[in-house]
């Protein structure tokens, strides 16, 4: 019983690194209905910010964390303005094509700037090793996960549901037009959603750095993650991202500790299997 | 449209198409013997002479991933090629010696075996080098025979990749090589029942057939054999699952990179070592390079392999100060793929220094095949049944060595060959 | 996705024009000015075909597939277990490629032909990633990542030997294409053909015409899924090898790209995507091994920010301009 408990813990804690990875497009695919290949890149340069931090000025992840979610906010408006503002968000074969240019070109830099071996970013030491509760044993770090999860999907929930902002993202999504007739500044709105995507993937890659590993590569490797999150969830439902991602990681870890011979199989299949039952995803906002 | 105007316009084309063909294989021979016009793209710097006059230049097609997943292999190899070419200058037997890098920007053997077709056919290289991966070596293997092309592996480690031509000589190791001592050590080390995991792709199953039948052959138990995917980020459910089943040991055989480095952390979180489980590997786990990356959760983990930094000998100080100087401090480390790559460049120049820059192919393959020296690694040669590499493999363990992270060599298993043919 | 602008009036046709005959002179030129560059040129055709057989689905269908590998990698894997286990006749091999693809996607369609653009998108990606670990558990097959290399194929038509450099392989790929792409252009240019377009641009209101939109789109499917399969074996023969990896995510993704850069919903978007991406890559690959993704990523950037459609949606554009500009 003690290692079923482990092992469930272990499969919330992997959903909810997958969640907070995803989440930054939960938010600009799901709400914004840009499909952001790129999103991983984000997620790369945050991590490869953080370890920059930690090796020239010693800095904490914990000190990292809000430097890399204010800073690659910024980089993301900057980015919306001057690029993906010229992609008619009606075309979504050109927004691939854009965001899968940029995603190359995230990895080339990276490459160039940091070469392609992989990275470590130090975890602060009150986050390493395990906590024995009730008999089992409960990793840390993997309890800051989640808990990081929690904060992130509670707070996301209050922007977009009960703040001005939130009202207006909505809006600005369902019907640019009517909400521009209303005095909505529609345009701003989007720069802001997608900046908050943005520097929510940065946060992401940061925390996931450590059980993902860091390479110029991590666009690509961990790009059918991101997907499979915000669709499995459904668009435009950050709690339906936080679902997805819990039971696809559940099913994933517990499945590799049962029947390791099928373990890979078993996320793909489970995605495979909920987008035929649940076409619009697990939970749909509105519509 | 009529079907009739429809099938006519077919047959006019195939017509064409057959008739050009036919032509074009009549033209084609005429084109093999005069100079091709140059092509685009060919910027590879050469000022190839026609075939019939002496060539002044060597020339050695390197072929690798330097972009996508295993980026970081193609990196090292050429890294290993550079150093040698610092320590022992780029001319040998009165001609320069040049290399032609190519890249098969990630897993895609197809293009492995077009670049290197297209460096025996348009570039004629005397030489194909490289190879970090196995499918890369064995699509290339028929291009190697059907052109007389001796091709020297520098990091592929399958057992079978010798045999699929009788030009290939590999220089690197084999996962079975380095798997069967680490085996035989465990079962006479007291550790009677063990648990195994290793990446469920061709070296991973070579690892573990190996060290499995030594390990059996020697009174031990197998209680689990884990394979785990070939995209895994997160080790924690498999090495959890090691943990509920308490073997004296779990041996590790993964890729170098984000796979040593995530199983590494996993090990060491779950606190395995705290609950009695010991760890061994192969050298692929903590190769040199990573070591500094994962730190010294590291330490004490036994392994095998055929190359540590640490060893301590002339060769390797010399190897270790040429890789410095070609490449800078900022490339980190060398590890075993390089060495892979400079010892075949040894091997290659000593072979143009006997032939006095003549390079007739199966002469030189004549010369490969009876091969011996002082590698930075130890003393090295080549079988010449299988044309594969025989070597000392050693037993490590992590230390503390000058405040960074070793692999310090406590035993020897001189002289093997490969066992998994 | 609109249809294409600037196209004259008029029902679309597959009549042969001068155009068509300059453009497909091209790869014959290639031949004679390019003789060590022909195994590049096949890989291109062979891609193009594969982009080719995309386009049907999602430029034509609109069915939007990031699995398509899985069609292409059966195909290849088709051709090569014949091959290796002793039956190297190409176009028998090439045959039964097209055939077990086409059959699977008939029996996957299902899976694919409803349901939302987006979830169509990751069940199709997530059918793919599922068929390379079957693909790779089953190794004693498929050889797992390592691939079959002991495959020795049969002279073509018992004469044309595949030969070093490539020229065998480059005819074979290059008729196959050919032959492939007029049967597209038929099968798009027919009241069939039409009633993808339709479905794609408002698929709830094609019941209403009395046309079965379910039973169309697992034909398209099939054809597709067939023509991958083609591609695939196309690819396995002329070289001699088959691993894990034409099955593959990032081989989905890359012809998607490429059909996409070149123009989708337009046959010959296919051949240019292809021939532009593949000709880009090999060449910034040599100049810049480790950096040419760098390239790549600015030039795809650069197309989309140009215009729509891609390279012949540009090309469009800039033709429906000079037409409405009028005669001078």
């Amino acid at each position: 019983m003690a290692a079923f408990i482990t092992v469930l813990f272990d499969g919330v804690a992997y959903g909810s690194l997958l969640f907070v990875i995803s989440v930054g497009m939960s938010v600009t695919m799901g709400l914004m209905r840009f499909i952001n290949l790129a999103h991983g890149a984000f997620a790369m340069f945050g991590g490869y910010t953080a370890c920059v931090l930690a090796q020239r000025w010693g800095l904490s992840m914990f000190a990292a964390l809000p430097v890399v979610l204010v800073g690659f906010a910024v980089v993301g408006a900057v980015l919306e303005r001057v690029v993906y503002r010229w992609v008619s968000k009606t075309r979504p074969l050109d927004q691939v094509l854009l965001t899968i240019g940029i995603a190359f070109i995230a990895t080339g830099l990276a490459t160039y700037i940091w070469g392609p071996y992989q990275r470590a970013l130090p975890l602060p030491a009150v986050l390493t090793g395990q906590l024995h509760v009730l008999g089992v044993d409960l990793g840390i770090y993997r309890m800051f996960l989640i808990g990081m999860v929690v904060a992130i999907t509670v707070s996301l929930h209050i922007l977009i549901e009960r703040t001005r902002f939130g009202a207006q993202l909505r809006a600005a999504v369902d019907q640019p037009d009517a909400g521009a007739g209303l005095g909505i500044p529609v345009d701003r709105v989007f720069t802001g959603s997608f900046a908050l995507g943005s520097g929510l993937a940065a946060l992401g890659g940061v925390l996931g750095v450590d059980v993902l590993g860091l390479d110029p590569n991590f666009t690509f490797h961990y790009m059918v993650y991101f997907l499979l999150v915000v669709v499995v969830g459904g668009q435009g439902s950050i709690v339906g991202s936080a679902a997805a991602a819990v039971a696809l990681g559940v099913f994933d870890v517990v499945g590799k500790y049962y029947v390791p011979s099928i373990g890979a199989f078993l996320i793909y299949a489970l995605m495979v299997v909920l987008l035929l039952v649940f076409p619009h995803g697990l939970f749909r906002r509105g519509r | 449209m009529s079907h009739r105007v429809l099938v006519s316009a077919l047959l006019r084309v195939a017509f064409a198409t057959v008739a050009l063909a036919l032509a074009g294989a009549a033209c084609g021979k005429k084109a093999d013997e005069s100079r091709p016009a140059p092509a685009p793209g060919s910027g590879s710097g050469s000022a190839a002479a026609p075939a019939t006059p002496e060539k002044t230049t060597i020339k050695i097609g390197m072929v690798a991933s330097f972009s996508g997943p295993f980026a970081d292999v193609g990196k090292q190899l050429h890294g290993g090629i550079k150093a040698y070419l610092k320590q022992y200058g780029d001319t040998v037997a009165g001609k320069k010696v040049e290399i032609l890098v190519r890249d098969t920007t990630g897993p895609a053997a197809e293009v492995a075996k077009r670049l290197a077709q297209e460096l025996v056919v348009q570039d004629k290289v005397d030489f194909l080098v490289g190879f970090g991966l196995t499918p890369e070596a064995l699509a290339a293997a028929p291009v190697a025979t059907e052109s007389k092309t001796p091709m020297v592996i520098m990091n592929a480690a399958t057992s079978i990749i010798t045999t699929k031509s009788p030009y290939i000589v590999r220089f690197s190791l084999t996962l079975p090589q380095v798997s069967a001592p680490l085996g035989d050590w465990a079962a006479k080390n007291g550790i009677k029942k063990i648990a195994t995991m290793v990446a469920d792709y061709g070296p991973g199953h070579d690892a573990e057939a190996a060290f499995t039948k030594a390990f059996t052959a020697g009174g031990g138990e197998v209680i689990d054999a884990i394979r785990t995917p070939l995209a895994n980020p997160d080790f924690s459910s498999f090495i959890q699952r090691v943990k509920d089943k308490k073997p004296d040991a779990l041996f590790v055989f993964v890729p170098a990179g984000q796979q040593s480095i995530a199983s590494m952390k996993a090990f060491d979180e779950r606190g395995l070592a705290k609950a009695g489980i010991k760890l061994i590997a192969t050298g692929d786990m903590l190769d040199d390079h990573g070591l500094a990356t994962i730190g010294d959760a590291a330490l004490g983990v036994i392994t095998t392999h055929h190359y540590s930094v640490a060893h301590d000998s002339p060769e390797n100080k010399a190897f270790l100060q040429a890789y410095r100087d070609a490449n800078g401090a900022e490339a980190g480390t060398p590890n075993f793929m390089s060495v892979g790559a400079y010892d075949g460049m040894a091997a290659i120049y000593d072979v143009v220094k006997k032939l006095d820059g003549k390079i007739d192919p199966d002469k030189a393959m004549e010369l490969f095949k009876h091969m011996a020296f002082t590698s930075p690694r130890g003393p090295i040669s080549i079988d010449p049944e299988t044309r594969d590499i025989v070597q000392t493999v050693y037993l490590r363990k992590v230390e503390k060595v000058n405040g960074e992270l070793r692999s310090v060599e406590i035993q020897q298993f001189p002289n093997l060959k490969d066992p998994g043919k | 996705m609109t249809a294409p602008a600037g196209l004259p009036p008029g029902l679309p046709n597959d009549r042969w024009h001068r155009w068509d005959t300059a453009l497909w002179l091209a790869p014959i030129v290639a031949y004679v000015a390019f003789p060590d560059h022909l195994v590049l040129g096949s890989q291109i055709a062979i891609t193009a075909l594969f982009a080719l057989s995309l386009d049907v689905i999602l430029g034509y269908a609109g069915i939007v597939s990031l699995g398509h590998a899985a069609s292409f990698g059966l195909g290849a894997y088709t051709a090569g277990l014949l091959a290796a286990h002793g039956w190297g006749e190409p176009l028998t091999g090439l045959v039964a490629a097209g055939a077990v693809a086409g059959l699977v996607g008939y029996a996957t369609s299902f899976l694919v032909v409803r349901g939302q653009p987006l979830a169509q998108l990751m069940i199709t990606l997530g059918v793919g990633l599922l068929l390379v670990e079957v693909a790779n558990k089953a190794n004693k097959w498929t050889g797992g990542v390592d691939g079959l290399s002991d495959i020795v194929m049969w002279r073509l038509l018992g004469v044309f030997r595949f030969d070093l450099a490539g020229r065998t392989g480059y005819i074979y790929s290059l008729v196959v294409t050919l032959a492939a792409f007029l049967v597209v252009r038929r099968v798009v240019s027919s009241p069939f053909g039409l009633s993808l377009r339709a479905i794609r641009e408002g698929a709830a209101r094609m019941p209403a015409l009395g046309a079965p939109v379910g039973r169309r789109l697992v034909a398209a499917f099939t054809f597709a899924a067939a023509l991958a399969g083609v591609a695939g074996g196309l690819l396995t023969q002329t070289t001699q090898f088959v691993g894990l990896e034409v099955l593959s995510f990032p081989r989905s993704a890359a012809v998607l790209i490429m059909l996409v850069l070149g123009g989708a919903g337009r046959l010959y978007g296919a051949f240019v995507g292809a021939g532009l991406f593949m000709l880009m890559q090999d060449f910034l690959a040599r100049r810049d091994p480790v950096y040419w993704q760098l390239w790549i990523g600015g030039l795809l950037v650069a197309v989309v920010l140009i215009g729509r459609g891609g390279v012949l949606g540009i090309a469009e554009t800039v033709r429906a301009r000079r037409a409405a500009r009028g005669p001078r």
